[in-house]
């Protein structure tokens, strides 16, 4: 990530000296705090939702069956998560609200996700191989029907919009598959 | 398509009914126990903030120096060769950093090409297949302070390049075959 905010950043102060847009790029600076501020609210209220109602789950003895429900799935490709730890739970429900488009409940438990996956890991400051396949699935999105893009298809005119769907869909799992893919090809090539 | 609709309003409502009503009839304590679980929620918002921060400024930055554009005309050249609408440029290079932007570089695409063009229909496949990678990437690992990432980002940065191309060869042989 310091090589990737680093080439953001180099890149925009070199790119707007030579534009003529330094005043633009200063602005942009705390415009960017700004939003930052507000999607943290936003983000806060919507992760202490989720939180609440994971604890509930806990609680009422219901995320053991969920896990036993979703165990097989989910440690086939999570090899090293044990049976009935509560990240088989919260990884389920992340990928259940990513599969149905639900953005704001996907972010909020897929938080959840990594700090269960981190009272597995060792090492605190460096990433597990689990950890790193969930984030992989997750920025794969593996999504269902994609509603916005719906809508502003058929806002615009067109006359069968949701026949974008089946080439999202296929577009979407295979995309997911070659990421997965990618990563274990990594972690062939490196070990 | 409407059902459809109508089914995805109704999947959160009934997953809160159906947990909470689960929990109190197994005499849990439901109101206490939200509130405790809720109480967690501030302390994960602190302690991601500082590397949200970043990352928008870094994004806003980015797309106010007018660095796309200047992306835009780099691969131009590429879009040529293949005979692809260059405006699907502006979206692969949007769409891992800010969804919001992404959706309104969509949007003008849709405007200006017609929503049935190649450019419409590629962008909108890649709109709903890809995620805004480093936003997702901040997010979680701020959420936990790793900070040795070993090789995932780029995994992340060679995956969505394939979405990319998916994308549109799915697009193709759905549409222009």
């Amino acid at each position: 990530m310091n090589t990737v905010w680093f080439l953001l950043l180099f890149v925009s102060v070199i790119v707007s000296l030579i534009n003529g847009r330094l005043e633009e790029l200063t602005k942009s600076f705390f415009e960017g705090a700004k939003a930052a501020v507000e999607i943290s609210l936003f983000l806060g209220g919507i992760i202490s939702l989720w939180l609440g109602i994971t604890k509930i789950i806990e609680e009422s003895g219901l995320i053991y069956r969920l896990a036993r429900a979703f165990q097989p799935l989910i440690c086939a490709l999570f090899k090293k998560i044990p049976a009935n730890h509560p990240a088989i739970t919260s990884i389920t429900l992340n990928f259940l609200a990513n599969f149905f488009g639900l953005g704001n409940a996907a972010t909020p438990l897929g938080i959840k996700a990594m700090q269960d996956l981190q009272t597995l890991n060792n090492d605190k400051e460096t990433l597990t191989f689990e950890m790193m396949l969930f984030i992989v699935i997750n920025t794969a999105s593996i999504q269902l029907i994609p509603f916005s893009v719906i809508g502003i298809l058929s806002d615009f005119g067109s006359p069968k919009a949701s026949l974008i769907v089946g080439p999202t869909i296929l577009s979407t799992f295979i995309s997911a598959i070659l990421a997965i893919g990618i990563l274990f090809l990594f972690r062939r090539v490196l070990k | 398509m409407n059902i459809v609709h109508f089914i995805s309003q109704l999947i959160i409502p009934i997953f809160i009914f159906l947990i909470v009503s689960y929990a109190f009839f197994k005499k849990v304590k439901v109101y206490d126990c939200f509130v405790n679980g809720a109480k967690e929620g501030i302390n994960v918002t602190l302690r991601i903030f500082p590397y949200v921060l970043a990352i928008f400024v870094a994004v806003k930055a980015f797309q106010a120096s007018g660095a796309f554009s200047w992306g835009q005309e780099i691969f131009r050249g590429i879009c040529n060769f293949f005979n692809l609408p260059f405006e699907i440029i502006s979206i692969s290079l949007i769409k891992p950093l800010s969804g919001s932007a992404a959706l309104g570089v969509f949007t003008d695409i849709v405007k200006n090409t017609g929503p049935d063009s190649l450019a419409s229909r590629i962008a909108a496949v890649i709109m709903g297949s890809a995620e805004t990678t480093f936003y997702v990437l901040a997010i979680y690992l701020g959420a936990v302070g790793i900070k040795k990432t070993r090789y995932l980002i780029p995994v992340c940065v060679i995956a969505d390049l394939m979405g990319v191309i998916l994308a549109i060869i799915i697009v193709k042989l759905f549409f222009y075959n």
